[in-house]
């Protein structure tokens, strides 16, 4: 898929060192799994991972550590074995506009998202509640043609648009384009008038409600 | 067992490590005929790096002990999904020891990053990719990030060797988060325009 907005440098290395809770690192992965140049980009991190762990100073590993080891790897079930062997045959759903790392929240359809009405023109589905470790993690249904409120960006928010588009400032987002936007910026997104915009979006812990989609939630929660 | 002598420094101990045989004809050989002796060589090169990456991310010597165990494990189990002609050894193994990390954080919370990997090994867009320019990639990435500025390569050591967070690396260096993620930023940009250059 050819995208317009991508990831930034800053947050593929945060994410290929495991710097990102999961709320987020979800989302960076369904970008991840719809972009090819994103995709690639993860890899060079990757190898910057493999090269720190090349050059990192040895720590001693206690004395028989490997044959533990494979004492337990003679113990394990055979079947595991098997099952990781399967992975890279099976066929994918590769045509589902759900990708990979969101479907295992939600299945390989949009149309079986059970949707909840949060505000007028807004329809939230919660995929993951804010706890200790991690942000939540939700995604919204905003009716075509709906403009926001001209707003700043208060808050570490990421948005991936998995169906229709919206416009603001910095162009057009549609499915596969990434939010992640880093400065206070002003911007007022309007959803395109043909269809509604299904969105994936992490909101940072601390900082809730500040970012635009967040802001489309406020009404309900009084703030 | 390949001619090839792998002679690996480690910058604070100036003592040559060598392993015979590369990494990445290692894993292959564990993939293909469950190759204990490649195997061995393949714990006894990255056990102890893995170890002293996760003590260095704040755990102890028997957790990280444990973790090796674990990320090995699956080193083992999953050597046939290690794509020579994507990446090396070292960087298949570094994403092992994180999501290990991850999920021992949070109990299948790295399954987004399998899932990336598994779309990889599908995807034909980089089909072109063979395993010599993987290494050739591989190698050139090393060696930019050597040749970082000393303010941008610290950064990425704290990041990927430290596990630390932007916010832990902005605390520990006195810096403010926006010029952490700047320097990210450049650093990134940095490779990609080594890789680019050499196209």
């Amino acid at each position: 898929m050819k995208n317009c907005h991508h990831l930034e440098e800053s947050t593929i290395l945060r994410y290929a060192s495991g710097d990102l809770d999961h709320a987020f690192s979800v989302v960076v992965a369904s970008h991840v799994a719809m972009c090819d140049q994103c995709r690639e980009a993860v890899r060079i991190a990757e190898e910057i991972g493999g090269h720190v762990l090349d050059e990192i100073e040895s720590a001693e590993m206690y004395a028989g550590a490997f044959e533990r080891l494979m004492d337990k790897l003679c113990d394990a079930p055979k079947g595991e074995q098997d099952a990781a062997r399967m992975i890279k045959q099976k066929p994918r759903d590769l045509d589902s506009v759900v990708p990979m790392p969101l479907r295992r929240f939600i299945g390989s359809s949009l149309d079986d998202v059970a949707w909840k009405r949060v505000a007028p023109g807004v329809l939230k589905h919660d995929i993951l509640a804010a706890d200790e470790t991690s942000s939540p993690l939700y995604m919204l249904k905003i009716a075509a043609g709906k403009t926001v409120p001209e707003h700043g960006h208060g808050g570490a928010e990421m948005t991936l648009i998995l169906s229709g588009a919206y416009r603001d400032d910095l162009g057009r987002f549609a499915a596969g384009d990434i939010a992640d936007l880093d400065e206070n910026l002003e911007h007022q997104p309007k959803v395109e008038p043909d269809a509604p915009c299904i969105c994936l979006v992490a909101t940072e812990g601390p900082t809730l409600f500040k970012g635009f989609f967040s802001r489309l939630l406020q009404p309900l929660v009084g703030i | 067992m390949l001619a090839a002598l792998r002679v690996t420094r480690s910058r604070e101990n100036s003592m040559p490590e060598i392993m015979a045989g590369d990494p990445e004809t290692l894993l292959v050989r564990v993939a293909q005929r469950r190759d204990h002796d490649a195997f061995k060589e393949l714990f006894s090169h990255y056990g102890p790096r893995i170890k002293s990456l996760i003590i260095r991310g704040g755990a102890n010597a028997a957790q990280a002990e444990d973790l090796v165990q674990d990320v090995m494990m699956v080193v083992w189990r999953k050597a046939h999904l290690f794509a020579p002609e994507r990446g090396s050894a070292s960087a298949w193994i570094f994403t092992i020891a994180r999501n290990t990390r991850i999920d021992r954080l949070r109990r299948g919370a790295a399954q987004v990053f399998e899932d990336v990997h598994e779309m990889d090994l599908v995807s034909d867009k980089e089909g072109s990719d063979d395993e010599v320019a993987a290494r050739q990639r591989a190698t050139l990435i090393g060696e930019a990030v050597d040749n970082l500025p000393k303010d941008q390569r610290q950064i990425i050591e704290l990041a990927f060797g430290q596990d630390m967070s932007q916010t832990e690396i902005g605390a520990v260096l006195s810096l403010p988060l926006g010029t952490v993620k700047s320097r990210m930023r450049l650093a990134y940009s940095k490779l990609r325009s080594r890789l680019e250059e050499l196209k």
